[in-house]
């Protein structure tokens, strides 16, 4: 109440606000918010950015700065293993996201258009996926694989489809999420249109629904793309004694002694993340476009 | 909306491979350690179904009922602190001019888009004894000592010989604190999109009546800003209890969750049908979790 009444007296006598410029309004430019807001992307950038500083730098107790150096980058790169697991992550990522965005793009489409019996059922086990903690997902597509034997024993690139399988299974669900989200803005007159002036079923869905879809769609692969990249958990569970994926293979360095090669790996994949993203985030921006247009 | 019936090709097409890949790769095999939770080990590899309830009476047993109370508890106060530090820090960014709120989201996203482990790894380096915060401790310890010593005094008496590092890593601290890092993008996002749909007429008028900032943002913001709030909860909340991988990289002995317990039941122990109940236990809990949001948005509507 104090409080109260001294700002109304305040206010009262000095119509002008008291600090200056600064609107009541204005979080963004309070001090104690700023150094809030610096404070977190400190904490948030502080570990990846000395991570990715301390892969060039030139000692192997890998704390005090002792120069630059290329070295870790020669030796990931001349670390057959390592190189392997990195291409099997991207081959992963990959297809999962192929997978993930036809089997999504698809499942959204059934649940936008049509009102079947056991559609909450549909509903509820689409969402399942995304919320159930991934170590239940991973346990159960272990036992899963091991008793019905499928894939085991599998050589190169079927050993990795376990891997996949179970990539797709959870990124799909957010794909439709995100595809149906786009479609709930779709003019179904549209549609309609389309029919009416002689399209068939396909053509319609090839030259109208597909090109509206398309900015969702991009969204979900990328989604489905980074998820996959993301995933140590199910990878663990899913991959078999010798299948090596690149969180795998890191884990077992950082487990038994984490080595500066592991910076430098590291730093790769977060490079070819951050560009694989830009890229799609290119892509979409001419849709975007075309929608303002429309 | 068209019913299903009109065009049961295009139906099926839509429908069949998504609900398919659904049901033999996610469904049967929760339907499977949903059995095995239920069956007896009768051999290293054979897991017989006898329908016992003994490996979820387990779950009652002191060590492992405290084990997941400790999850929970771990879980809550990480989801707690990232409520504390995201709460500011989406409310500068909804009211950030156009562009900076653009940027500074990208900011907030990027590091998702780094591997989970590979930032719990880079956790380490940020806090081993020989860390960068020990680091940058020992630097103020140094010059602590320094100021003391050219007052007259001597410092070893009052600081001791050398500045001995503060063990921030492998403890229940640590796990926290990764938790905090991993997930508080989780939390900040939701936030962000309920305080930017947020009526500003409402906070002016409130301030305008005589409400202080504090007022104001307790009974203005926070219960408008709710349903981000819960969802931003949940979103950090579930994940943290299932987490294996934060706490086996950053934690020690003492501070194995359930994640820990059902791995190794799974990997090392071979101990199926126990860490099956066990996952089932944790998902019966994620399930609470979302009928108490479901319930909390409702009085909301």
């Amino acid at each position: 109440m104090a409080t109260l009444t001294r700002q109304a007296t305040a206010a009262a006598a000095k119509p002008v606000r008291r600090r200056g410029r600064l609107g009541p309004l204005d979080y963004t430019r309070r001090t104690w918010l700023r150094l809030w807001l610096a404070a977190t992307f400190v904490f948030l950038y502080a570990p990846i950015v000395t991570l990715i500083a301390f892969s060039f730098n030139d000692s192997r107790r890998n704390i005090v700065w002792q120069g630059f150096t290329l070295d870790y980058y020669v030796r990931a790169w001349d670390n057959a293993s390592l190189i392997e697991a990195f291409t099997n992550s991207l081959v992963i990522a990959l297809i999962t996201t192929v997978f993930s965005t036809i089997l999504g793009g698809l499942l959204a489409l059934a649940l936008w258009r049509f009102r079947f019996p056991a559609k909450a059922a549909v509903d509820g086990a689409v969402a399942l996926p995304i919320v159930i903690p991934e170590i239940c997902m991973g346990v159960a597509l272990l036992a899963f694989f091991a008793r019905t034997g499928l894939f085991a024993g599998a050589s190169y690139p079927w050993s990795l489809a376990p891997i996949i399988i179970g990539h797709v299974v959870f990124s799909f669900p957010f794909v439709a999420v995100v595809v149906r989200a786009r479609m709930a803005g779709y003019d179904r007159s549209l549609s309609e249109a389309s029919k009416d002036l002689g399209a068939n079923e396909w053509q319609t869905f090839w030259n109208v629904t597909l090109p509206y879809m398309r900015p969702g769609l991009i969204a979900g692969a990328m989604l489905a793309m980074t998820l996959s990249l993301d995933d140590f958990v199910i990878t663990f569970f899913t991959s078999g004694p010798e299948t090596l994926t690149f969180p795998i293979k890191v884990y077992s360095m950082v487990r038994f002694g984490a080595t500066p090669e592991v910076n430098a790996a590291s730093t790769a994949l977060i490079v070819v993340t951050i560009v694989l993203t830009l890229i799609a985030m290119r892509l979409q921006r001419p849709d975007r476009a075309g929608e303002a247009m429309a | 909306m068209e019913s299903w019936r009109d065009s049961k090709a295009a139906f099926w097409v839509f429908l069949a491979p998504g609900v398919l890949w659904l049901t033999a790769f996610f469904l049967v095999p929760l339907g499977l350690i949903w059995l095995f939770s239920f069956g007896e080990r009768s051999g290293p590899v054979d897991i017989l179904i006898t329908w016992t309830f003994d490996n979820y009476t387990a779950v009652l047993d002191p060590l492992y009922l405290g084990l997941f109370l400790k999850t929970l508890w771990v879980a809550l106060i990480a989801t707690i602190v990232s409520l504390i530090i995201g709460l500011p820090v989406a409310l500068a960014i909804s009211f950030a001019p156009e562009r900076a709120k653009n940027l500074l989201l990208l900011a907030v996203i990027l590091p998702f888009w780094t591997n989970m482990l590979i930032r719990t790894y880079a956790m380490i380096a940020v806090l081993r004894s020989r860390g960068f915060v020990n680091m940058g401790l020992e630097e103020i310890w140094n010059g602590i000592a320094w100021v003391i010593a050219g007052v007259g005094f001597d410092p070893t008496g009052l600081m001791g010989e050398r500045f001995t590092p503060l063990p921030l890593l492998y403890n229940n601290t640590a796990v926290i604190v990764g938790i905090v890092y991993i997930y508080l993008p989780f939390m900040v996002l939701p936030l962000y999109a309920s305080l930017e749909r947020l009526d500003r007429s409402f906070l002016e008028a409130s301030l305008d009546l005589g409400a202080g900032q504090i007022r104001t943002f307790f009974s203005i913001i926070v219960p408008l800003a709710m349903p981000g709030i819960v969802s931003g909860i949940i979103l950090v909340f579930i994940p943290a209890l299932g987490t294996f991988l934060i706490s086996d990289l950053l934690g020690g002995p003492d501070s194995q969750l359930i994640g820990n317990v059902i791995e190794r039941q799974f990997k090392a122990a071979n101990n199926w049908p126990q860490g099956a109940a066990m996952s089932f236990v944790l998902m019966y809990m994620t399930f609470i979790a979302l009928a108490l949001r479901s319930l909390l948005s409702r009085r909301d509507a």
